[in-house]
């Protein structure tokens, strides 16, 4: 049972590190960090269940029976790409809260508004 | 016996990236952690997604981090928001989903249900229905392509989302003022420059490689649009933002990014006029395969043009902000 689930284990473990970033940590750009630690556990996630024991790469060649499942290599491949796009709309946003507020931590913006109304 | 070892490193990783308070180091980490887990997904026969993870974990994501700190600063604040309750939180659902994970089947078991439906099709007719040996092409572009249009307008309209964030308007005195600091700090990597000059006609090369041989290898436009476009972050890097402008037009790369999606769009409109179902490519030809292939490559350049453009118009407003707060500094000082 150990072997046969250890990588979805390692999966939640990192899951919850990147959860526990996006909670626990102020700073947007350590959030966003977290937030991709996160991405890329589900990225395991799925790339894990495709795996089949003896399978190769689904490209098809000669002489090979049994290959791992292409569906969930499709829907990571492209989730990749529009995480990268995804997380850079984020970072731009830190980048404008930086300019607006003076600062990236929460705390920090906050108290400004606090301050404003 | 590989994969173990660096699921565990991803794991000593991550838990780096908690306790590391230095950004910088932190965006190190996690360029490390991109290329560990592009590593594993090799070692998992997923050669595709690999090279999707090495190109942008390691590399594209980085570079915008990197660029994101110097403009927010570099060190994070010491304090957490109520530590303690966050942890009891993330523990209780980590707990749950490991309850979950008990039921499922075991990694690697063949007869997992996610192996018994679709994919058997996939793996069985791709070659007589599609025609193309790399069975993660023909169902990204072919099976699925409904699905990946949805992907290529989303990662359209986050680069329209950073234009519209970052974009700048420059007055003339200040492009000059921007040139000449960053000819000043530019002239001494002078070998690096001669470097990269080499290196960039042979990256866009294989970029056209990966773009092309998706069909048969691993590659497709996904990849090729972000290597691509790291030739041209590359030479923006070491000569300048502006010497960059000068070679290629924003609005033409802008134009490009809008250029993709369209033709990725209007393939599907031809085959709807044809009588077919919208994005099937058999209505492309009179013979079925024939027409699968010349719908691929057409999307797949859709693809390509629009990662590519957007990749870059990132990489430039990132960067054109940066320079506008530094002259924007030094006119203060």
């Amino acid at each position: 049972m150990l072997m046969g689930l250890y990588n979805y284990w390692v999966v939640v473990v990192l899951m919850m590190i990147g959860f526990y970033i996006v909670i626990a940590h102020g700073n947007l750009i350590k959030k966003i960090v977290g937030l991709s630690i996160f991405q890329t556990s589900v990225f395991i996630f799925y790339i894990s269940m495709a795996k089949v024991d003896g399978g190769t790469a689904p490209i098809l060649v000669e002489g090979i029976k049994q290959y791992s499942n292409p569906l969930p290599h499709v829907l990571i491949l492209t989730a990749i790409v529009v995480g990268i796009a995804t997380t850079a709309v984020g970072l731009a946003l830190a980048v404008r809260l930086k300019e607006a507020y003076g600062s990236i931590e929460e705390e920090e913006i906050q108290k400004k508004d606090n301050l404003d109304c | 016996m590989i994969n173990i070892v660096l699921l565990a490193f991803l794991v000593v990783i991550a838990i780096a990236i908690v306790r590391m308070r230095d950004l910088l180091a932190v965006s190190m980490l996690l360029g490390i952690y991109g290329l560990l887990s592009a590593s594993f997904f090799v070692t998992m026969d997923a050669v595709d997604v690999a090279f999707t993870e090495a190109s942008v974990g390691a590399g594209i994501s980085t570079l915008l981090m990197l660029i994101a700190i110097t403009m927010t600063g570099r060190s994070e604040h010491p304090e957490r928001h109520k530590p303690v309750l966050a942890l009891f939180v993330v523990l209780i659902t980590g707990s749950l989903l490991i309850y979950g994970t008990l039921e499922m089947p075991y990694f690697g078991s063949a007869d997992a249900p996610i192996h018994l439906h679709v994919a058997p099709h996939y793996i069985n007719n791709s070659m007589q229905e599609i025609g193309v040996p790399n069975i993660v092409t023909s169902v990204l572009a072919s099976y699925r392509a409904f699905d990946t249009f949805g992907e290529v307008v989303v990662i359209f309209t986050a680069g329209i989302g950073v234009l519209a964030l970052l974009s700048v308007v420059r007055r003339p005195e200040d492009i000059i003022k921007i040139d000449s600091t960053n000819n000043l700090m530019r002239a001494e990597y002078l070998i690096l420059r001669i470097v990269v000059k080499m290196l960039i006609p042979f990256i866009l090369l294989y970029a056209l490689y990966v773009q092309f041989h998706g069909d048969y290898g691993p590659g497709g436009g996904f990849q090729a649009g972000v290597i691509f476009a790291s030739a041209i972050i590359l030479y923006a890097m070491l000569f300048g933002i502006s010497t960059a402008r000068r070679v290629i037009n924003q609005s033409v790369i802008q134009f490009f990014a809008a250029i993709g999606v369209l033709l990725y769009g209007s393939v599907g409109v031809v085959s709807l006029l044809n009588g077919k179902s919208f994005l099937d490519y058999s209505a492309l030809s009179a013979d079925p395969v024939a027409g699968q292939h010349l719908g691929i490559l057409l999307i797949e350049l859709g693809v390509g043009f629009t990662v590519a453009s957007v990749m870059v118009i990132i990489f430039f407003n990132f960067e054109g902000r940066r320079d506008n707060s530094l002259t924007k500094e030094s006119n203060k000082t």
